[in-house]
């Protein structure tokens, strides 16, 4: 297992109301990796995968106990800024929601909203992000154009450079593909390849194809615990736990 | 047979119905309008009463409504909306705080119109007016304790502020959850999110809200009867403190307390032409902007 961890999740309990979502999660992200979180609906992987950069705390009745700590800090002590932590720990959706903006305002808005005005700079932070998202040659003429007017596909390539453009070191993927056609799915799939040497990055998909494709570790959530986690090739060839093997071999799910 | 029969005459009668309701606008628009469209003329909209308001225009009363309108609107309207913004973007739907001023809201929404207006009376003029008599003046002279259109203006906001509230917030509700959650996920503050992305995106809707409200301030006479509406004027409002002629009020007192009712008759129809005009045209730019922002979803 890896030397150092990014994320450390210890004794994690959450619940929905009197509703108990997560139990007892202990887990390890390593940096600069790809870690894919699967398991059926509702196991908690998109639960826990809000937990890590606390977007829970947006709704109502959610309790939690035990720690996260990113880069050896408890985000949920007390004296954190969760606005801080948001800019470090970056987040992608299921369905891509890029704002009704231009190309170029989506990008900028991150760095817009952390204080930087200087037109210059924007364009050059908003270039280098969008070429580290692989979409710079595709829309580099279209900066001015609705962000709406793009295809499926190139809107979340486009809402993965908006979240790479405030820098954070972790980004958190909520089954970024599951809304795209296999091609789309492909270059996710490429660029996310492409981003692990400079991020630490935290996968929910339902596609046990894609999790061993993208990902060098693997998390199985069942019924809000984790059952099993480890090397993806050693998951998906020889688990240890019968259900993991279940899941993976279809059985159920 | 009778199957047929009864759904031949439902329809009809909610064709009837349909009908009934446009027969009535119409009459109601051409009576008014045949009634006042000769003394609708350039001198009746910028010329005073004169000859005991038998002969003459309605140009203070213009001016009057057009003032209480904007006062009214600068007041409610920010407080309506923060309000709004407050309920449904900070809020907890189970916080007491919030309950307790929708609670508010609906039962300000119910209050009948002349209520308002005793309130008004009561609060403005006798309570915060003579206050402010006693602090400014030493109770000296007799300067705020009076109907003015300041408190009319600002009684007025207090009967239009639930109508922008709910309108606000539904307009405020149309944002989709996920560009909130993407504008916080990207480490911005819940007010940067609002300024940024709640409030551009359903700025149309806002207005279109604001402007119904205070279209159905601007046709209200009740809560400026006790308030700040005068019966005659010889000179527009100099300011805050002074009273003012309005529209609706100058239909009421031109039909019940002329000196010459059936002198009057035809300054009555084109007063209410004028006012009904100055509603309409609120209505239509509200619905106008509505259409934009359908043709702008859309798109």
């Amino acid at each position: 297992m890896p030397r150092e961890a990014k994320i450390e999740v210890n004794k994690l309990n959450l619940w929905y109301g009197p509703k108990p979502a997560l139990r007892n999660i202990a887990m390890d992200v390593p940096p600069n990796h790809v870690t894919a979180l699967i398991g059926p609906s509702g196991c908690g992987k998109s639960t826990f995968l809000r937990t890590l950069n606390r977007m829970n705390d947006l709704i109502d009745d959610v309790r939690m106990e035990g720690s996260v700590c990113i880069d050896g800090v408890d985000i949920y002590a007390r004296n954190v800024d969760v606005v801080e932590l948001r800019k470090r720990v970056g987040m992608i959706f299921q369905k891509s929601n890029p704002f009704p903006k231009s190309i170029f305002d989506n990008v900028a808005y991150g760095p817009r909203i952390n204080g930087i005005h200087d037109k210059r700079k924007l364009e050059e932070i908003v270039e280098s992000t969008l070429k580290r998202a692989a979409l710079w040659e595709e829309v580099k003429d279209d900066m001015k154009k609705s962000a709406l007017s793009l295809s499926g596909g190139q809107q979340q390539r486009l809402c993965i450079a908006r979240a790479l453009a405030v820098d954070p070191g972790v980004l958190l993927m909520d089954e970024p593909a599951s809304a795209l056609d296999p091609i789309a799915t492909a270059k996710i799939e490429e660029l996310i390849y492409q981003l692990k040497s400079n991020y630490t990055i935290v996968i929910v998909t339902h596609n046990m194809q894609q999790a061993a494709r993208v990902s060098d570790y693997t998390a199985f959530f069942y019924m809000g615990e984790l059952i099993e986690f480890g090397e993806t090739k050693k998951i998906f060839t020889t688990p240890e736990k019968k259900q993991t093997e279940d899941y993976i071999t279809g059985r159920f799910g | 047979m009778r199957k047929k029969l009864l759904g031949t005459s439902v329809v009809t009668l909610s064709a009837l119905a349909a009908f009934l309701i446009i027969t009535v606008v119409i009459l109601v628009m051409g009576t008014i309008i045949v009634g006042g469209k000769d003394a609708l003329t350039w001198e009746f909209l910028t010329n005073a009463p004169r000859e005991g308001m038998t002969e003459g225009g309605i140009f203070p009363a213009i001016v009057g409504t057009a003032l209480l309108v904007i006062i009214m609107s600068i007041v409610g309207v920010p407080i309506g909306t923060v309000t709004a913004i407050y309920l449904s973007e900070y809020a907890s739907s189970k916080s007491i705080l919030a309950r307790a001023i929708r609670f508010a809201v609906n039962t300000l929404a119910g209050v009948p119109a002349i209520v308002f207006g005793l309130f008004g009376l009561g609060f403005f003029v006798q309570f915060v007016g003579s206050g402010m008599d006693k602090v400014l003046t030493d109770g000296a002279n007799l300067r705020w304790a009076q109907p003015n259109i300041l408190w009319a203006s600002l009684t007025m906001a207090l009967l239009t502020l639930p109508v922008v509230i709910v309108s606000v917030e539904e307009a405020i509700k149309t944002v989709p959850a996920e560009l909130r959650a993407a504008s916080l996920a990207l480490g911005a503050t819940r007010w940067q999110t609002i300024l940024n992305i709640v409030i551009p995106n359903s700025i149309t809707g806002i207005l279109t809200g604001a402007i119904l409200a205070v279209s159905r301030g601007a046709g209200e006479v009740a809560p400026i009867l006790f308030t700040g509406a005068a019966y005659f004027l010889p000179q527009l409002p100099g300011g805050l403190s002074d009273q003012f002629m309005e529209l609706g009020y100058h239909v009421y007192i031109m039909s019940t307390q002329s000196t010459n009712v059936d002198a009057t008759r035809g300054i009555q129809y084109a007063t209410t032409l004028v006012l009904l005009l100055l509603t309409f045209m609120l209505n239509f730019s509200a619905i106008f902007l509505r259409s934009r922002l359908r043709a702008h979803q859309m798109s």
